[in-house]
């Protein structure tokens, strides 16, 4: 096992307790979503959001979201205090519609990409982030 | 294209060794007579390519006893699903007989009485034996070592791993990947693989920076071997900066990275392979799932979960071969590629029996070359034990029972944690305890021994983190590894829930009061992956203990309760 008296000091006890569950998904990332898509079906496809299964970091998360023909992809943090991430917009003249960057995640939780298409159709993806403390590998 | 016939003539370990069954120990002893090195190496080379696995030896030199774990849980589709097939369960879903020497080598049940008997296993020189014996049949075969290496004895850590790369150099391996390696630290590991004749392969090993694939590592090797071109894409242990201090080489990223590897599956393919092999330190469940989405691969060589199946194991079109750990087995797997494409196989698991092996001359010489310098302090005897002490195992071993022992009286704390992993080997009943078998189940480069204060609430958060890295349902989150061994406390846990409502009833067992979680308590540990851990090694915490005690009593604890199985 890996903690030391000064981890244990760092994290605190309201820390500790928020480590045991996953977030729990913020209703501000419902209303970003909203706010995005003015509640339209985001059943669309052709959105690839890449993300880590375990964080080796929780404070940078590299992540990256690709969605060739979209106009604009939001990325939230749905677990996060502040969902909000990024809103990644696409003018006519660009070469690609990828976007990568790192993100601070403040426990487990959902990463979530949604891409508005030129269309004017929407496309979602999500990929659970794990957060852990980590040790004891095989 | 495999089909159940194919399947049939995979000639398994039991039937080669033993032919008909045996009952009670006259057939048992007539059995050990039985086994002679043809039997074990006894193969009928097939189709044109040979592939010659090896994985988790964990710097092993030397023939050695190791119990396989009598709990390994599966969890999720995995439920009941090898390798989380145990004991008798084991022995039944593959026709193997109690008492044989395939019950002795693949499972639990009987290990004293049958290590009487069959004697230990493993060693690198009777290693050698088999791969000179293999390449005879088959020059061209390609021998691929599947990580944990450099690490995990005396001399490895005393050499930082130079031990091991020269006894290795030796069986000439064709490609490696990685995962303890690396906690020798980036500026050793770069030595050592920049020095290596073979390839040092991890696709998913990348720059921390810059998020691109790490230069010092090539994502794949082409051999031509048979006339078929064949390659072997690399796979390290997905979690290394998670599951291993990551402070130790900040420069590399690692993850599963499976899109990755399916670019890498194209590119070769695109490039002409006919072949596809994976060496990898997933962990078999990772692997498993790795198989399902990644399409292309032919041959999965998993490692890191230390499993030692006797069969492959088939998902869609791709073969898993388990080699087991720590020197013990080394499988051959035959394959027949025409046309650009695997059309069958035929596979064994060879176990080494250290008494029916010979060993290789040359390379027992480079071992005990290795060895000379550090034999007096390594061979110093410490104790005796009167029990069997192991260590693999879901939730507890008597090894770990002792450490943990240790770290409560030398460390003066209330309770002991001491980490799930799955090297190190047994001890049978009357052996000595030398250094050397101490460093066998401690040696790290991170293994100091801390003491400090933890609330009750944030021991059960790390029980419960913990426990999700082995149990969470999904193999991608799955770390590899066992529960964190939990000294003067008991538990209780619930595999089938979630992470959060696995742990309950924690008791200090000195009291037999429940844990208060707003109470602080002493923890002694050690294995931090933190930097800046202070306290002695953990190897002088164990000696200094069993030295005291002299001989230490068998052990049998029962302090963990598990349910939802």
């Amino acid at each position: 096992m890996q903690i030391t008296r000064r981890d244990t000091l760092a994290l605190g006890l309201g820390a500790a307790a928020l480590t045991i569950l996953p977030f729990r998904v913020n209703a501000a990332a419902d209303d970003k979503i909203a706010e995005f898509t003015g509640g339209a079906d985001t059943s669309g496809t052709g959105l690839t959001l890449t993300a880590p299964e375990i964080a080796e970091n929780g404070n940078t998360v590299p992540i990256s979201v690709s969605a060739p023909g979209a106009t604009a992809i939001l990325v939230l943090a749905t677990g996060n205090p502040t969902p909000g991430v990024a809103t990644f917009t696409f003018g006519p003249l660009a070469g690609s519609q990828d976007a990568s960057t790192r993100i601070r995640l403040a426990g487990t939780q959902d990463v979530v990409a949604i891409a508005k298409m030129a269309d004017g159709s929407f496309a979602k993806a999500s990929s659970t982030v794990k957060v852990t403390i980590g040790g004891c590998g095989g | 294209m495999i089909s159940r016939r194919d399947f049939l003539q995979v000639s398994m370990a039991a039937s080669a060794l033993l032919g008909a069954s045996g009952f009670g120990s006259w057939s048992r002893l007539a059995a050990q007579q039985a086994l002679t090195q043809d039997q074990l190496l006894q193969f009928d080379t097939f189709g044109n390519v040979s592939l010659i696995h090896v994985t988790d030896i964990h710097a092993q030199l030397k023939p050695l006893y190791f119990r396989e774990p009598s709990v390994n849980l599966g969890v999720g589709g995995n439920k009941g699903a090898v390798p989380h097939v145990t004991g008798a369960d084991f022995r039944k879903l593959y026709g193997i007989d109690d008492g044989s020497p395939s019950h002795y080598a693949l499972s639990s049940g009987d290990f004293a009485a049958l290590a009487g008997m069959y004697g230990k296993v493993g060693g690198m020189d009777r290693v050698a034996t088999v791969i000179n014996a293999i390449r005879a049949d088959r020059p061209d075969a390609l021998l691929l070592d599947g990580g944990d290496t450099w690490h995990g004895s005396y001399t490895c850590l005393k050499t930082e791993g130079q031990d091991m790369v020269n006894v290795m150099n030796a069986l000439k391996p064709d490609a490696m990947t990685f995962h303890w390696e690396f906690t020798l630290g980036s500026a050793r590991v770069q030595e050592l693989v920049e020095g290596l004749p073979f390839a040092a392969l991890g696709q998913n090993i990348f720059d921390a920076e810059w998020d691109e694939p790490a230069e010092l590592f090539k994502p794949y090797e082409f051999y031509e071997t048979g006339g078929v071109k064949v390659a072997v894409i690399g796979q390290a242990f997905p979690y290394m900066p998670i599951a291993n201090p990551g402070w130790m080489f900040p420069e590399y990223s690692f993850g599963i990275r499976d899109e990755h590897m399916q670019q890498m599956v194209d590119e070769v393919r695109a490039q002409g392979a006919e072949l596809v092999v994976c060496l990898s330190h997933n962990g078999f469940d990772v692997d498993k799932k790795m198989a399902g989405v990644v399409k292309g691969i032919d041959v999965i060589l998993t490692g890191h979960t230390h499993d030692a199946l006797p069969e492959p194991v088939l998902v869609g079109e791709t073969i898993l071969i388990a080699s087991g750990s720590n020197g013990k087995f080394v499988s051959r797997v035959d394959l027949d590629v025409r046309d650009g494409r695997m059309m069958g196989f035929r596979h064994k698991l060879i176990p080494i029996f250290a008494d029916v092996i010979t060993p290789d001359a040359e390379v027992a010489a480079l071992i005990d070359e290795q060895r000379a310098p550090f034999e007096a302090e390594m061979s110093e005897v410490i104790g005796q034990t009167e029990g069997l002490l192991y260590r693999r195992g879901n939730f507890n071993g008597t090894w770990d029972d002792l450490i943990c022992d240790a770290l409560l009286s030398e460390r003066d704390a209330q309770i002991a944690m001491s980490p799930g992993v799955r090297w190190g080997p047994s001890l049978v009943p009357g052996q000595d305890i030398t250094r050397e078998d101490i460093f066998n189940v401690t040696s790290m480069s991170y293994g100091k021994a801390y003491r400090s204060e933890m609330t009750g609430e944030f021991i059960k958060v790390i029980l419960e983190d913990v426990a999700d890295n082995i149990f969470n349902p999904d193999p991608y989150y799955q770390q590899g590894g066992d529960m964190v061994r939990i000294g003067g406390m008991g538990y209780r846990i619930d595999v089938s829930k979630p992470q959060g409502e696995r742990i309950s009833e924690m008791t200090l067992l000195a009291t037999g009061e429940p844990i208060d979680p707003a109470k602080s308590y002493v923890v002694a540990g050690w294995a931090s992956v933190n930097e800046g851990t202070e306290g002695p090694q953990i190897w002088d915490v164990v000696e200094s203990h069993i030295s005291k005690l002299g001989t230490v009593p068998p052990i049998d604890r029962d302090s963990v309760t598990v349910t939802g199985t």
